[in-house]
């Protein structure tokens, strides 16, 4: 498929002894918005992170924009355009937010470059708190510095773990408007999520992960539109 | 009262210029640590290089002409050459060892400290190189009424003006912010897209810069000596420590809490100024564990242990090997000269010795980088006991380990306190303070040059009878040790080294058990003092040195710390070879850090490591 | 009986509320289960039970005797076993050894210097792991074992000091899944068997609704229900938590569309 930018083939990680995936499969195309649900302790996050290089895969392949990446070290994978936002945000709390962006900060490829007033137009609460050390921010805002750090490296997919998680219903709206901004300016996105609402809201697609392994593969549409197909995957 | 006053100012102006100096040298270390979490003992080094760099370089400009500008222009040239040494060190050596245990990375710079003490002495000869002094500065100022030399007073500047242009540096350029960014968050950066190789090549760069500038300002106070990088390293880990690792104004606050303790204490506590200094230390640790600006560093995740496994039973093989070695021991006496009989009685007082320290570190999971501290307390004890009380050797000989378990307990009782990194360096921060204790104390133990006549009773007084005592006393300590491994006691340590919240949580008190077992090794190590005492007739400060306590860590590393009988093989191998390279060659320093750098890199498991690879492979091919 | 009464307990990090007046009881035999969203503060309460954490306010009481804030070791010598997240054993040491230690502990002679630990407890440590199915491993070094046996070795050694009450945090977290039920079960029989109470903390809902009595749902530091698995199951507001539906999206979806 040659608008896939991403695609990940029978990926096996864990940490130490303890294994976590046990072969996952998906695919993200180019433009498009992806979730990964599931409950905590299913292997979302490590999904993320074994794709970005930060825990080193066991097994399986990783392919980016063509490009076999399994096994590369973290900051290969991000310099080819993959943007990664951790699930608990991990800005660098004694830096100001203009200096949270100066770290991401990364020449484009091709397109017009992100830059920190394009950025706070998105995130106009930013705009106002340049020169604040991020550890006087809130978490919905820590959460929004995180995902404009990753994308002053103008990348062409990001993978956002637990965007929602923690955050007001309010800041959810503006959460779930960057990622729909995102998608518009061409970045395919992977999300994390546990608040179906949100998932609903932004993704195309849906992939369920129980216990290390994809159990439903899908439209978000046809997910959001089958209660029961829900309550099989995703309820008590 | 003006007299006093204008006293008190200039000595506290002094207090100033020692802390800026001081300062210069420990934000280099601290930002090195702060990014690449190693500590470099060898930024004592690069200090020490700095000054040398500078009093070469900085003459042969004022030739051209006697300008302060060319002086200041020398001393930034020693310092980026010091910066370019720091950025090889980097590539050569840290790249490889970012992920090695930290006792590892520590031996490792300590060797490249002993490599660069040999350079310095072949390049610029065993004298002191006095530095020219400064164009322009080498006046006096009077101060009220007392005269103040102006070169300090623009020290007293210079520790501000460069905390001000890191503080630009750190926070007005990409590479500062990245800096500081790592700092916090190494795998971040990374995952940003940041390689963190360039960004660790240029802050030892920078790190270097650092200790090479506080070196080459110096020249125009002291003289360039090859001893300068050992006494810096161990104040500017001092101001590290307190100020909280990686943190630079923590530096900046500690190096001015030390220089006006420093300039203060002279007045009141003549004799251990020293010791005030580690004391402090001591004390911010025990309020505060991560020193004043620190933060807590992460808990290490749990991995295997490196270090002593299940202990096993010896094979038959193996005891007849053990019968064969004291065999050798015992009946050298009959074919040795007296010269192979008093190595055989070294070797024999530093397994002990090695083995006390095993017993901490590969059994125990304690890293002491001081362990020397209390070989040094125990022989100090005999022989003070010997030659100001006058008692016979059988009741001294016995105070050496009361000695070093005493001294083990107090100083234990803070150091088991601590995790990781700021236990290594309380440990040596103690060791240093009995080390200042024994240097300063001029009365008492004839402070450099030690004491003298510190004879064995009549019936050991020759060298064979004297053999046999340490052959007996060390091998029943050495077997006394060993069983205590195998005991639930030995046991115990090493469950709460593996997992100290799985022992916390069947029962076991980790810190008394760490504190019992840290006094056992003191003691320990302070009866093979009081052997060493009594076989060399003397005492001196270096039995409590930084490199008598490397060179125990050395013989561990090279016997294999996870091995039980791994110490005693590593230190007859060890101070065999010392003693054999020594009178051969005049670079023996030079040969033994580029040893412990290899044991380090390509050896890491020791003698004992290699013999159990060795043993699997036959086992292997002949099942 | 009531083996463990938890009673208003409190803790604060910073500004944010772990725990705010969390109260249960856990009877004897009972296997009672928490579950909750990430960050609910699920493991803030298990460790204010297990001595790991001080609570700011509130009592913990085993057997009508009052434990708040002791040190996990003397949590752990009036009858309390534990196990890991990220499973804690001596990686150091074989199988049996883990187990030597665990009742050398027990029997209080950690600082014996004169026996052979390897010579003590060595029966009574067979029979634990017997107990377990892992005697056939005894002798295996910890460091060699898959992660599902590695998790048992640690229940073995919680069991080792004969506690009345177990705490057990994520108990299947890491394994495979054919695994989980396994060791579920064990612990289960384990529990009815000995009458041995169980607290423990569950991502994995098989787990939690095969084998609790009774489940505690915690959402941001606060119980918002409990009961037993079908009276949890039926209560909407859990269902709420647990499927995501905030009632946000409609909101979320008309915003969308108008953008889109």
């Amino acid at each position: 498929m040659a608008d896939t930018v991403l695609e990940v083939e029978g990926l096996r990680a864990g940490y130490g002894p303890a294994e976590i995936l046990f072969g996952i499969s998906l695919k993200l195309a180019r433009g498009e918005v992806a979730a990964l649900m599931g409950r905590n302790g299913a292997g979302k996050s490590t999904t993320l992170k074994a794709i970005m290089g930060l825990l080193p895969p066991r097994a399986g392949q990783v392919r980016f924009a063509g490009q076999e990446i399994a096994g590369l070290p973290a900051f290969r994978i991000a310099r080819l355009g993959l943007g990664y936002v951790p699930e608990d945000r991990r800005v660098f709390t004694d830096l100001t937010v203009a200096e949270n962006l100066e770290v991401g900060r990364r020449a484009a490829r091709g397109h017009a470059a992100w830059t920190p007033e394009r950025l706070f137009e998105i995130f106009p609460n930013l705009a106002a708190m340049r020169g604040r050390r991020a550890a006087a921010m809130s978490g919905g805002e820590q959460q929004m510095l995180a995902i404009a750090r990753t994308l002053m490296g103008n990348p062409e997919a990001v993978l956002l773990d637990e965007p929602s998680e923690g955050l007001a219903p309010v800041i959810l709206e503006l959460m779930a408007d960057a990622v729909l901004r995102m998608k518009r300016e061409g970045i395919a996105v992977l999300l994390s999520e546990q608040n179906f609402d949100f998932a609903a809201a932004v993704a195309d697609r849906a992939y369920v992960i129980e216990r290390g392994e994809i159990r439903y593969d899908g439209s978000m549409a046809a997910l959001d539109a089958d209660p029961a197909l829900r309550a099989q995957h995703l309820a008590l | 009262m003006s007299v006093e006053f204008s006293f008190l100012l200039v000595q506290a102006l002094s207090g100033l210029a020692s802390a800026s100096s001081l300062f210069i040298i420990a934000s280099g270390l601290t930002l090195v640590f702060g990014v690449t979490r190693i500590v470099n003992f060898a930024h004592g080094s690069f200090y020490m290089l700095g000054a040398y760099v500078a009093v070469t370089i900085v003459p042969w400009l004022l030739q051209i002409e006697r300008s302060p500008t060319l002086f200041f222009v020398g001393v930034l040239i020693s310092a980026c050459v010091v910066g370019v040494l720091g950025v090889l060190m980097e590539i050569l050596l840290l790249r490889r060892i970012y992920k090695v245990p930290e006792l590892f990375q520590l031996l490792a710079t300590f060797g490249v400290v002993l490599m660069v003490q040999d350079a310095v002495l072949h390049i610029w000869g065993p004298v002191d190189i006095a530095g020219p002094r400064a164009p322009g500065l080498r006046h006096g100022v009077m101060i009220l009424d007392q005269r103040f030399p102006a070169y300090e007073l623009f020290l007293i500047c210079a520790g501000p003006v460069v905390l001000g242009l890191l503080w630009l540096l750190m926070h007005k350029t990409r590479f500062g912010v990245l800096l500081r960014a790592a700092t916090r968050d190494r795998d971040m950066v990374g995952a940003l897209g940041v390689n963190q190789a360039l960004l660790f090549t240029g802050t030892l760069f920078l790190g270097a810069f650092l200790a090479g500038l506080g070196g080459a300002l110096q020249i125009p106070r002291v003289s360039a000596s090859a001893q300068m990088d050992l006494s810096i390293i161990t104040e500017a880990f001092v101001v590290t420590v307190i100020g909280g690792m990686g943190s630079i104004g923590g530096a900046f606050l500690a190096a001015l809490l030390i220089g006006q303790l420093q300039a203060f204490g002279v007045l009141i506590f003549p004799k251990i100024t020293l010791v005030l200094v580690f004391l402090l230390m001591a004390l911010v640790l025990v309020v505060k564990p991560w020193g004043l600006l620190g933060r807590p560093e992460a808990a290490p995740v749990s991995a295997m242990p490196e270090g002593i496994a299940s202990p096993r039973r010896f094979r038959a093989f193996e005891k007849l090997l053990l019968v064969l070695a004291l065999l050798v021991a015992a009946m050298l006496p009959l074919f040795g000269d007296a010269y192979a009989v008093k190595v055989a009685t070294e070797v024999l007082i530093f397994a002990l010795a090695a083995f006390s320290l095993n017993f901490l570190v590969g059994n125990g999971g304690i890293v002491s980088f001081g362990h020397a501290a209390y070989f040094g307390l125990g022989a100090y004890a005999s022989g003070l006991l010997v030659t100001k009380l006058g008692m016979p050797m059988e009741p001294a000989l016995i105070a050496a380990p009361l000695a070093g378990g005493f001294f083990a307990a107090l100083f234990g009782f803070f150091i088991v306190r601590l995790q990781g990194i700021y236990l290594a360096m309380l440990t040596l921060a103690f060791a240093q303070i009995a080390y200042a204790v024994c240097f300063q104390w001029v009365e008492v133990t004839g402070g450099d040059n030690g004491i003298v006549g510190v004879w064995p009773a009549p019936w050991v007084a020759s060298r064979i009878a004297y053999h046999y005592l340490v052959l007996v006393v060390a091998v029943l300590g050495i077997f006394a040790l060993r069983h205590v491994i195998y005991a639930p006691f030995g046991a115990s340590l090493r469950a709460a080294r593996d997992s100290a919240a799985r022992a916390e949580a069947i029962g076991i008190d980790v810190r008394a058990h760490r504190w019992l077992g840290f006094t056992i090794a003191g003691a320990a190590a302070g009866l093979a003092g009081g052997l060493y005492a009594f076989s060399k007739g003397s005492i001196d400060p270096t039995l409590l040195g930084i490199p008598l306590s490397v060179d125990f860590l050395a013989m561990i590393l090279l016997g294999g710390m996870q091995s039980v009988m791994g110490p005693v093989l590593g230190a007859a191998a060890f101070h065999s070879i010392k003693d054999v390279f020594m009178p051969l060659t005049d670079h023996w320093r030079f040969f033994l850090g580029a040893s412990i750098i290899a044991l380090v890199l390509i050896f890491p498991r020791g003698l004992g490591g290699a013999y159990a690879s060795l043993r699997a492979r036959f086992a292997g091919g002949a099942p | 009986m009531t083996l463990l009464a938890v009673e208003k307990l409190n803790k604060k990090f910073g500004g944010v509320v772990a725990a705010r007046d969390v109260s249960f009881s856990l009877e004897v035999g009972q296997m009672l289960a928490m579950i909750g969203p990430n960050g609910a503060g699920k493991s803030t309460s298990f460790n204010m039970v297990g001595g790991q954490l001080r609570p700011d306010s509130g009592r913990v009481m085993l057997e009508g005797q009052d434990i708040t804030g002791l040190p996990p070791r003397a949590i752990c010598r009036l009858g309390v076993g534990r196990s890991f997240q990220v499973a804690q054993t001596f990686l150091s040491m074989s199988v049996l050894e883990n187990l030597q230690m665990a009742l050398i502990a027990h029997a209080e002679r950690t600082r014996d210097m004169l026996a052979r630990a390897d010579a003590l407890f060595r029966d009574e440590a067979l029979e634990l792991l017997d107990q377990l199915g892992m005697a056939d491993a005894a002798a295996r070094p910890m460091n060699t074992l898959a992660y599902g046996d590695v998790k048992r070795v640690e229940l073995a050694i919680a069991l080792a000091g004969k506690p009345r009450l177990l705490l057990m945090d994520e108990p299947t977290a890491g394994m495979a899944p054919g695994e989980r039920a396994a060791l579920m079960r064990l612990v289960a029989g384990i529990a009815r068997r000995a009458a041995i109470g169980v607290l423990y903390t569950e991502h994995d809902m098989d787990s939690v609704f095969a084998h609790a009595d009774r489940i505690l749902v915690l959402v941001r530091g606060e119980i918002i229900a409990a009961g037993t698995p079908e009276e949890v199951r039926a209560n909407p507001e859990v269902q709420r938590v647990y499927l995501g539906t905030s009632g946000l999206r409609a909101a979320l979806r008309a915003r969308a569309t108008a953008h889109g």
